[in-house]
């Protein structure tokens, strides 16, 4: 926080020199927005805001600031921020499931009249539900981000189009191998649990925060957990892996299945033994809770919002839907493999050359079940991790109560 | 100043008006003298320590700016009656009991061979005090890493198999914490051992061998009495580090398998649920618990001291 703050400062100094100098040839400075952002390692990010800055010369400059990449982390850095009311914060880049938390705290706002049609248009529908809340529209989608089903394709069969959690953790304990999923009590955990919720027809909250998942739902969803908590098929240390240590479980050669981003099909790519590894992974849509209702896969991405206390406004609005046009869409794909949110971008040819499964993506992402639109959503997901962790310890006769016990006592604001 | 002094020596039964208003002036200047450091103290722990108190009477949750409202003591009474509360002061106390436990018979022994080393005095108190001067935060992260069932370099060795995996489990996280929290901080008990150690005249060891007593009898019947205070004040530092455990809990297992601390929750509420009244009386009562285990320490020191003191009488 300190450094980050001193960096802050020293930025905005350097800035402000910067300006000094220029004022001194052209007679007054252009205004800088700050873009809070987690740090997009590949420079996709990055080089959407030279983009920008380029395109709108003169009239502003997007400075971005640099967040830690870890959600949570990245969360508490600008909730800090925006409840102190910080005016240096112009753009924010939210995390999915931020939009309600902020815009009922007032700390973001809301997109109307022509900027809200600009915000949506052309948008695939997941990405959309993220940035909707009690009628209004709160930031321009930018990034997306869904899990698919990979599997060994010289392994195990080709998933069929019904293909479930419980087929699949039956084929992978025929085979003597692993599923990678990620059961650390972390995010990552609640996207899982919320997935097959969704999947099992319903959803955990309301946007009001009361429990809206069916006792049904919630006991298909644990029994899964627990069934592969529990069954040959989960890898060694299924209750501390997260999306990375997935990844290199599944690239050992331990494990047949794996739900997980996009990210590992790049990586897979640099397996050194087999050095066919990428070549031996198949892809499918999220594997179904029940049979006879479609899989809601898992929805990511960061859209953009507009800080209600920046300096700025108008021109941070210009800037975010700048930053979100489809062509730093396609930067963003083709170097930082993050899924587009518009559904056009999903046809330019060099997104098609980065995602060969580029079409299962966008089906994906627009059949997503996204994460609770909640203002308390961090309460609601502290309340799942804690009731689904550790993931053989869960009970599914137990676990409606448990859970309900929690969310209502987060809802009331008290200990859980 | 000079008169006073005169005052002093000249009169044997002094008039009592003059002696206080030397020490008048003396109060006035240990006062001045002090004020800084009571100033400072005031603005950096006495106005956190208010704030905090005052936030965690209200109903204040950043998330709903306009539902704040003066609320009383009924966020004591949330976490008071909350079983979460109750099972992470049973956490904080096992990590605790087990850490500082295993620190002060280990430290002892560091501390001894510290003491009695002939040779290469230097080298062995700096390479003893190594795991002090790594930060918390990358031994915590050392130690997860050692034992992830993907990575782990413990793994496979004769440590732990292959696929073991103890922070998954309950058991095998206590073990982690605690076994990362005593590799980190025995060095610092075995200083305020040693320190203890060297207060121990070598002319009542002597005396004791001579009279007969064994390496054993000499330790337990001279050296750990007189080292009393030394040990009890270095309990009570460990102790109060101890319960208020953070770093270790939050990078090994962030409060997983149960093992969440009271300092985890107070996180948890604070920062992550960003529930600034109910987050401020998990902080308070921390700190209650703190002065509480402090003056329990405390008295059994001051009694100790008061014993030895009639002892030598």
């Amino acid at each position: 926080m300190d450094v980050g703050r001193l960096a802050a400062f020293g930025a905005v100094c350097a800035v402000a020199l910067a300006a000094g100098c220029g004022s001194g040839g052209s007679g007054g400075g252009v205004p800088t927005l700050n873009w809070y952002v987690f740090n997009e390692p590949s420079g996709g990010y990055e080089k959407s805001v030279a983009n920008c800055n380029k395109q709108n010369k003169g009239r502003f400059k997007i400075n971005y600031q640099r967040l830690p990449t870890d959600a949570n982390q990245q969360r508490e850095l600008v909730v800090r921020r925006l409840a102190a009311k910080d005016s240096s914060v112009d753009l924010v880049g939210m995390d999915v499931i931020w939009t309600a938390e902020f815009a009922g705290a007032g700390w973001i706002k809301p997109w109307t009249g022509a900027r809200r049609t600009a915000a949506q248009k052309g948008k695939l529908i997941g990405p959309l539900r993220t940035v909707r809340f009690k009628g209004q529209v709160w930031g321009i989608p930018f990034t997306s981000n869904t899990q698919l089903l990979w599997y060994r394709k010289d392994l195990v069969p080709k998933p069929g189009p019904n293909f479930t959690w419980d087929q699949m953790i039956s084929q992978a304990v025929k085979k003597g191998k692993a599923i990678e999923v990620q059961g650390n009590q972390y995010e990552g955990l609640t996207v899982w649990v919320n997935a097959l919720v969704d999947g099992a027809g319903s959803s955990l909250v309301s946007q009001t925060g009361k429990v809206t998942a069916s006792d049904f739902a919630l006991k298909k969803a644990a029994s899964i957990v627990k069934r592969l908590a529990t069954s040959k098929a989960a890898p060694p240390g299924l209750g501390t892996n997260k999306e990375d240590e997935a990844r290199l479980g599944f690239e050992s050669g331990r494990s047949v299945y794996q739900v997980n981003y996009t990210f590992i099909y790049p990586s897979a790519a640099m397996v050194k033994s087999p050095k066919d590894f990428q070549k031996r992974i198949g892809w499918a849509r999220y594997p179904r809770t029940v049979a006879n209702l479609p899989s809601r896969p898992p929805l990511g991405g960061i859209n953009i919002g507009v800080g209600a206390y920046g300096k700025h406004k108008a021109l941070a609005f210009a800037a975010a839907e700048c930053l979100a046009q489809p062509a730093n869409q396609v930067l963003a794909s083709t170097l930082g493999g993050l899924p587009p949110t518009t559904a056009a971008t999903y046809n330019d040819p060099k997104v098609k050359k980065g995602f060969p499964f580029s079409a299962l993506l966008r089906e994906s992402i627009n059949a997503a079940g996204p994460r609770p639109v909640e203002p308390a959503y961090s309460d609601v997901s502290l309340a799942i991790q804690k009731t689904f962790h550790p993931e053989d310890g869960v009970d599914p006769n137990s676990v409606v109560g448990q859970l309900k016990d929690r969310l209502d006592k987060a809802a009331k604001g008290k200990i859980f | 100043m000079e008169a006073a002094t005169v005052d002093q020596r000249t009169g044997a039964a002094p008039p009592k008006k003059k002696v206080t208003d030397r020490a008048k002036s003396e109060r006035r200047l240990a006062y001045m003298l002090c004020a800084p450091a009571v100033i400072t103290m005031l603005i950096v722990t006495g106005y956190p320590i208010v704030y905090a108190i005052y936030l965690s009477l209200q109903k204040y949750d950043l998330r709903f700016p306009s539902q704040k409202e003066f609320v009383g003591l009924a966020n004591y009474g949330d976490v008071l009656t909350s079983s979460t509360w109750w099972s992470d002061v049973v956490h904080t106390l096992v990590i605790t009991v087990f850490s500082v436990g295993i620190e002060l018979v280990l430290g002892m022994a560091i501390a001894l061979v510290m003491h009695r080393a002939i040779f290469g005095r230097g080298a062995v108190r700096v390479s003893v005090l190594i795991p002090y001067g790594i930060v918390t935060v990358v031994a915590a992260f050392t130690f997860r890493y050692a034992v992830d069932p993907a990575s782990g370099f413990a793994q496979g060795t004769f440590l732990l198999s292959d696929t073991a995996a103890p922070l998954t489990q309950q058991t095998g996280s206590y073990a982690m914490i605690i076994l990362t929290e005593v590799w980190k901080t025995t060095p610092f008990m075995a200083l305020l051992l040693l320190a203890g150690l060297s207060l121990v005249p070598d002319e009542l060891l002597e005396a004791a061998k001579v009279d007969g007593a064994n390496a054993v009898q000499r330790f337990f019947r001279i050296t750990l009495p007189l080292m009393k205070p030394a040990i009890l004040v270095a309990l009570l530092f460990r102790t109060l580090d101890a319960f208020r455990l953070f770093d270790t809990v939050f990078i090994q297992t962030s409060g997983a398998n149960n093992t969440e601390t009271v300092s985890i929750l107070g996180y948890n509420v604070l920062i992550n649920r960003v529930n600034i009244g109910l987050g401020s009386a998990v902080s308070v009562l921390v700190f209650i618990c703190v002065i509480l285990i402090a003056f329990f320490f405390v008295k059994v020191l001051g009694t100790s001291t008061a014993q030895q003191r009639g002892e030598e009488v």
